[in-house]
């Protein structure tokens, strides 16, 4: 297959853009920011997606969804990484959806794909508990009681967890922090007994929550696929939503450059345009290779991730991990070439240098993909 | 999409059979590679009958018009055997400056004369070329070139030097760059001309380098007589044709950063520095440094897929195989530096049969040319800058 969009991926991306550019450009994520948004994004907005299908985009068509790929998915994740648009999207659209398509039983896909699909349900995927990316470490204890559960633990940064009407929990059933085998995944009301929800102001200003679980009961009913086999699953999960944020961080760091590249023109001193001296136009150039290549080694993982979904983990790992160092040169050098107007509030490239940072940190970075990599090819 | 399934399975089908298993190893020393030419010599029976079965098959050049010996695969098809090739190890059968870089210019500038002349001796390996760019005072600058082609009725006397001229002094015939019109503005008066080396008043000095062989040489040109007929394109647009080659050259040599035959990083160092009870080599920085490395080659790998894929589709930019010649190029620095540090000592030794006569050392020397060699690193971001970026002044 070649490296390229279809017609049919170019028109979505045209519709995804046409979309997102006119409804939220930065100008909007400011807006619920400064103005401390309880919801931290626009319902209006995300009925909207859900009316042209996005927020169904990956739910399979006999649950009102659109059934389509990883594709699609990355190329409406680089639109909203254009212009930073916070939106359930992520969380719910990408981990939660393929989660319940994947793992659920006939009587949980019907009852909340639909409800996913039609922009009426908010899930978050909660998942991590330290300081660093490590699903395998998960220690939020499941006990068995009765015919069901019992959750006790602590989550950090689950997405959307403080708007969520449902989250996808991530528990160990057995074994200890460390091991594949052991972790159940489990669907859970956030107004559950037992259930605080703080929610967590973060840097780019995007949702997020931290979550404590005080002997939360569960029934066997809301076990998501095998007990002790979550594993298997989250790991398909996860580099879905790997190849997702890799694509967001490919829009993010391409507008950065397009903006940085436009002030380098613009910008006269010492009676020229900087971008007239050679040492910002090899940088410039540098940084626009990067971006080339790791938009190619993104598009790569993500037709891995429809062909072969298992066999896709290299291929993300490479990924998110180019994707990751990619972004964080493309705002470092955005803010820099911007100079002083770059290190102001007023100017949005403040804003890609946070929510950069927060992509780097979401599903795992640089590093942790790198060592991914070493693993996989045993050394 | 059934037939190109057929077409894999077919095309795998012909590898398993017909390329012998001493060529689906690792190359290990320069008499590895086969280069064609008049002079050409098989080191091995299995690299003659690997060489002649993908001749006959017109898998020399898969995607060139059957009618000058090429395969006349499309892109899609070509894209296919270039996966089964790598994914059994197969080497390439020939290595060749006619197929890698003069073909393309040929192709789309020769005259039908010129192009049936020439392209079925390379897809064939009979001749061997080399390329006459660079001189003395004509480096990153090419265009300042100097060396002269003065009009004698119906041939051109050529006099002057090129430098760093590759396996001058093999190649049978070579493709070069002459001024036809000194009074022109420089890239005007440029023409692109092929000549036979055993031509009278030809002489080439191969040049010792760093890592002790001499794959380049000095080529001398005194009142050397050349048809007319043998211009490739327009007189004086010479130029045009010389930056279309160049590109087809930077997409080459930004290969070299890709792996191709050669064992992984990862499984190297492991034999020299050894792995810890989990497996992970004995020393953490190195296996971050591989890691990384192994990062960026995938990523290279995949965008070096699509820019073909691009340029199938009518999307790509000329200018982008600069860009990919930057990246590959350091990045295989980048892997010999980690070659060197994973082998350590053993590395250091430069004469010994037990070293293949300091093959590794040799090797990385050779790369430090990489970002040189077709255009320096500072020349291709330079390229990218304006031609890409549009910066002004560039």
């Amino acid at each position: 297959m070649p490296l390229l969009l279809t017609e049919e991926q170019s028109m979505l991306r045209d519709s995804a853009r046409g979309l997102i550019s006119d409804h939220a450009p930065v100008a909007h994520l400011r807006k619920l920011r400064d103005t401390r948004d309880a919801t931290g994004f626009s319902s209006e907005l995300w009925a909207t997606f859900a009316e042209m299908g996005f927020a169904g985009l990956l739910v399979p068509e006999e649950h009102g969804g659109s059934g389509l790929g990883a594709v699609e998915a990355g190329i409406v994740m680089e639109e909203i990484g254009r212009t930073l648009m916070p939106s359930p999207f992520l969380a719910t659209s990408v981990l939660s959806a393929s989660a319940l398509t994947r793992a659920g039983s006939a009587a949980q896909k019907s009852e909340y794909l639909p409800k996913i699909a039609g922009g009426q349900l908010i899930a978050a995927l909660a998942l991590d508990e330290a300081a660093k990316h490590r699903p395998l470490h998960t220690a939020l204890q499941a006990t068995r009681s009765g015919n069901g559960f019992k959750l006790s633990g602590s989550k950090a940064m689950v997405v959307d967890g403080h708007v969520a009407d449902l989250l996808l929990v991530v528990a160990r059933s057995a074994a200890t922090p460390g091991e594949r085998e052991g972790l159940t995944l489990f669907l859970v009301d956030p107004r559950a007994k037992g259930i605080a929800v703080e929610r967590t102001i973060m840097v780019d200003a995007h949702n997020a929550a931290r979550i404590s679980f005080d002997n939360v009961e569960v029934t066997a009913d809301h076990v998501l696929g095998e007990v002790d086999g979550g594993a298997a699953v989250l790991s398909g999960v996860l580099d879905l939503g790997r190849g997702a944020v890799a694509s967001e961080m490919v829009g993010l760091s391409e507008e950065v450059f397009g903006r940085t590249v436009a002030y380098l023109k613009e910008r006269k001193q010492f009676g020229k345009a900087i971008g007239e001296f050679q040492a910002l136009q090899h940088r410039a150039a540098q940084l626009y290779i990067e971006i080339e290549i790791t938009r190619a080694a993104v598009l790569k993982a993500l037709q891995a991730l429809d062909a072969d979904p298992a066999g896709a983990t290299a291929a993300v790992a490479v990924a998110k991990a180019r994707a990751g160092t990619t972004a964080t040169r493309a705002v470092q050098e955005g803010v820099q070439m911007h100079g002083g107007m770059g290190m102001t509030d007023q100017f949005d490239i403040g804003f890609f240098m946070k929510r950069a940072r927060v992509c780097e940190e979401l599903l795992g970075d640089a590093n942790y993909h790198a060592a991914q990599l070493a693993q996989l090819r045993g050394y | 999409m059934a037939d190109l399934d057929t077409f894999r399975r077919e095309t795998r089908n012909w590898l398993e059979a017909n390329c012998p298993p001493e060529m689906r190893q690792p190359m290990t020393s320069e008499e590895d590679t086969f280069w064609g030419g008049r002079n050409a010599k098989f080191s091995s029976e299995p690299q003659r009958i690997w060489f002649e079965r993908m001749r006959d098959k017109g898998w020399t050049v898969p995607h060139w018009p059957r009618e000058y010996g090429g395969g006349g695969l499309d892109g899609e098809e070509a894209k296919i055997l270039r996966q089964e090739m790598a994914a059994i190890g197969a080497r390439a059968p020939i290595t060749s400056f006619g197929i890698s870089m003069l073909g393309p210019a040929l192709l789309k500038y020769g005259t039908d004369a010129q192009k049936r002349e020439h392209l079925p001796k390379i897809t064939a390996g009979l001749i061997r070329w080399c390329q006459g760019y660079s001189e003395p005072n004509a480096g990153s600058d090419l265009a300042s070139l100097q060396t002269r082609a003065e009009s004698d009725g119906d041939d051109y006397i050529i006099n002057g030097q090129k430098i760093w001229t590759s396996y001058a002094n093999y190649a049978d015939w070579i493709f070069c760059l002459v001024r036809t019109d000194p009074t022109a503005k420089k890239h005007d008066g440029i023409s692109f001309i092929l000549f036979d080396m055993t031509s009278k008043g030809v002489s080439t000095k191969p040049i010792l380098l760093i890592s002790g062989r001499s794959p380049f040489c000095e080529t001398f040109f005194d009142n050397v007589r050349v048809p007319k007929a043998n211009v490739v394109g327009t007189v004086n647009r010479g130029w045009d044709v010389a930056k279309y080659l160049l590109q087809h050259e930077r997409a080459m040599i930004s290969g070299m950063g890709e792996r191709g035959g050669s064992r992984p990083l990862g499984q190297v160092a492991a034999d020299s520095v050894g792995s810890d009870g989990q497996g992970r080599l004995d020393d953490a920085l190195l296996r971050a440094q591989i890691a990384t490395f192994d990062v960026d080659e995938a990523a290279l790998a995949a965008a070096a897929e699509r820019m073909v894929d691009l340029a199938k589709a009518g999307q790509g930019h000329p200018a982008f195989s600069s860009a990919m010649k930057y990246y590959g190029t350091e990045l295989n620095k980048r892997r010999h530096e980690i070659l060197m540090s994973a082998g350590g000592i053993d590395a250091l030794e430069w004469e010994s049969e037990r070293s293949g006569e300091g093959a590794r050392p040799r090797a990385w020397l050779r790369t430090k040319a990489n970002s040189i060699e077709g255009g320096t690193s500072e020349v291709m971001l330079g390229i990218v800058a304006k031609r890409i970026l549009d910066l002004p002044g560039a």
